[in-house]
């Protein structure tokens, strides 16, 4: 276990938050040049932001405050209670309670799974593994919704239709995607830290589950970042697989709101945002990690 | 399948187990004996030498994964086949029907609108939000204070995704009140329908699609970092100007990235979903200008039963993906860059000279 003393000098070198800073990018602009790029910056920044404080500022209105609003910010008046009667006009909490259990239980389960099979394809050699790998890689170009009837079928046949263990099971058995992140990360941590501890005599579980995990930690955030925001706003399986309201999850709730209280703008806002609120707090807590995480997926 | 199912829930309510509980303990311990079925063979395998300890460790690790790719891809990819040629509404027993659902996929009216609504979306969708990211990452690459702030503006929208961004778009492009209408009306102009016109719908769509550009504008920003300065200031020296900056450095180092995006955005676009579906509840969008292959496959499955036309759907899907992916592969050997090839051209080069 000497090896994982070593842990703090191992950075990620990989997951980081690209800045202005360092080696590459372009040399210094000259002043002009700044000037336009800052300036068509602003605008855009402007006119990128403007939908989402519009949202806000139509989430506090009365109906009729909406059609005297226009492109106006400013909520002329602050209906506060929009919140609370879009959220009581229909079971919001155990929507929130279901949403809750279809995003936490495949996040935990997803970052366990793909981090073993990632593991193993990164650390142990075997015959076939790298067949194997291509075959996890060319999955990746398969879209889910070329299997969903077969996998309808399975589900009606395993008595899970209207339940969340549709959407929760096959997250236990890790996605490709993931899979070969995680690959990624541990193929540029030191080899020798597992010829040590096989020296030492410990197994591949141990040294997976004492070794490579603890020192996983960037890249389980940024995945299971990626995997909260995918599953929280996860509609396609929720429209297939939840039908009564016992399992609706809360993007369910808020497209049969919208087709049922289409015309009440304000409570239609204030439910969205309470529905984006989740995503937008996890983005400003975990900035850093979710900005070098995407870096990190895009730019391998 | 359906009987070991049954049988397995049958004993457990034998044990008295609670009813919501007996689905998943019955699939837990199905996957249990699988597990432990593997894990014989290979400790056999490896008791007979076949196999080295590694060898069968790997397998074990991998497991899950194989074990979740036969249940949830491989299984049902040849399940769908068999099914697109039966006649099934999930409650009669299924019919085969020969090449029937096929053929008429053939001179389906719909699946033609469908077809033309997704691929006219990708084809539109994807290069301009490849452009638009990545001119905003090249803005975003001046070194200026600040620059953070700007990010995070810019990745914000992203966060407003499915059925929320829908809901707001729906709003913002409201004929009546919307913000869209509302700010063409300030220069007097009177705004058309947006997403209640048939001839507007798409193109309303496309615009949604290009708020939520931030993601890939990290990406890019990301690769755009990663180019060495040695190259521009070589450049420089030769007299190159900045359109042959751009032109013959920036761009093809940033080509991989690009191709990644590409794929990967194709892909995306050509399973929209939500959009189609929140729009008019289910329906399409007006005169079925929405109607996106995947909402018209889930219609058939989910609305109209008919599990083996969507089974057929979903392989011409399949297919579809696959040829436009293969297109955007066999072009990338003319755009993309790779510096991995460089030292064998180099080599070469020397060895001419």
């Amino acid at each position: 276990m000497s090896a994982s003393a070593k842990a703090p000098t191992v950075k990620a070198p990989t997951v980081k938050a690209p800045t202005a800073k360092g080696a590459g990018g372009p040399r210094r602009e000259p002043l002009g040049g700044r000037i336009l790029a800052v300036t068509l910056l602003v605008v855009g920044s402007i006119g990128f932001v403007y939908p989402f404080l519009w949202m806000i500022a139509t989430a506090l209105r009365t109906p009729e405050g909406v059609s005297h609003g226009g492109v106006s910010l400013w909520p002329i008046q602050w209906r506060w209670s929009n919140f609370t009667d879009g959220l009581g006009s229909f079971p919001f909490w155990a929507y929130l309670r279901n949403s809750l259990l279809s995003t936490i239980v495949p996040v935990v389960a997803v970052v366990f799974s793909s981090s073993l099979v990632g593991f193993a394809f990164a650390r142990i050699r075997a015959r076939g593994s790298g067949v194997l790998f291509a075959i996890v890689l060319s999955t990746l170009l398969l879209p889910q919704e070329v299997t969903i009837v077969p996998q309808f079928i399975l589900f009606k046949n395993l008595d899970m239709i209207d339940t969340l263990w549709p959407i929760i099971v096959p997250t236990f058995f890790g996605s490709a995607f993931f899979i070969f992140l995680y690959r990624q990360f541990y193929l540029r941590l030191p080899e020798a830290m597992t010829d040590a501890a096989l020296i030492d005599g410990a197994g591949w579980f141990r040294i997976w589950f004492s070794i490579y995990l603890p020192l996983s930690r960037p890249i389980i955030i940024a995945t299971a970042v990626l995997q909260f925001m995918s599953y929280w706003n996860n509609f396609f399986q929720a429209a297939i697989y939840l039908t009564t309201d016992r399992w609706k999850t809360l993007p369910l709730a808020l497209a049969g709101f919208q087709s049922v209280n289409g015309t009440n703008t304000p409570l239609l806002m204030a439910t969205a945002l309470v529905v984006t609120f989740p995503c937008v707090l996890l983005f400003f807590i975990a900035q850093r990690h979710i900005i070098g995480g995407i870096s990190f997926t895009g730019s391998k | 399948m359906s009987d070991i199912v049954q049988s397995l829930e049958g004993l457990l309510e034998r044990l008295h187990i609670d009813v919501g509980l007996r689905p998943i303990l019955s699939l837990v311990i199905l996957l249990a004996a699988v597990f432990a079925v593997i894990c014989a063979a290979l400790w056999g395998a490896v008791r007979a030498r076949w196999i080295s300890r590694n060898t069968a460790a790997f397998w074990i690790f991998v497991s899950p994964w194989i074990v979740g790719f036969l249940l949830f891809t491989g299984g049902p990819m040849v399940y769908s086949l068999v099914l697109s040629f039966t006649n099934w509404n999930l409650i009669d027993p299924a019919k085969f029907i020969g090449i029937a659902n096929y053929k008429e996929a053939l001179s389906d009216p719909d699946l033609g609108q469908a077809i033309k609504v997704t691929l006219t979306y990708a084809v539109v969708s994807v290069p301009l939000q490849t452009v638009l990211s990545l001119a905003v990452a090249l803005l975003m690459n001046v070194k200026v204070r600040g620059i953070h702030v700007f990010r995070t503006i810019w990745y914000l929208p992203s966060l407003v995704t499915g059925v929320a961004q829908a809901v707001l778009f729906i709003w913002v492009f409201n004929p009546s009140y919307g913000l869209a209408n509302g700010l063409l009306r300030l220069f007097g102009i009177e705004g058309p329908k947006w997403l209640f016109d048939a001839h507007w719908a798409l193109a309303t769509v496309v615009i949604m699609s290009l708020w939520t550009v931030g993601g890939n504008m990290i990406i890019y920003l990301a690769g755009l970092q990663d180019i060495s300065k040695d190259l521009y200031e070589a450049a420089e020296l030769d007299g190159a100007n900045r359109w042959r900056l751009l032109w013959n450095i920036t761009i093809p180092q940033v080509s991989p990235v690009i191709f990644f995006n590409v794929v990967t955005g194709l892909i995306y676009a050509m399973q929209t979903f939500t959009q189609g579906y929140v729009v008019t509840h289910n329906g399409g969008g007006p005169a079925d200008s929405l109607l996106f292959y995947v909402l018209y496959l889930y219609q058939n499955a989910f609305s109209f039963f008919r599990m083996g036309y969507a089974s057929a759907l979903a392989w011409i899907f399949f297919v579809m993906i696959m040829v436009l992916t293969a297109l955007v592969f066999r072009g990338s050997a003319f755009w993309v860059y790779y510096e991995s090839q460089r030292p064998r051209e180099r080599r070469r080069r020397v060895h001419v000279g």
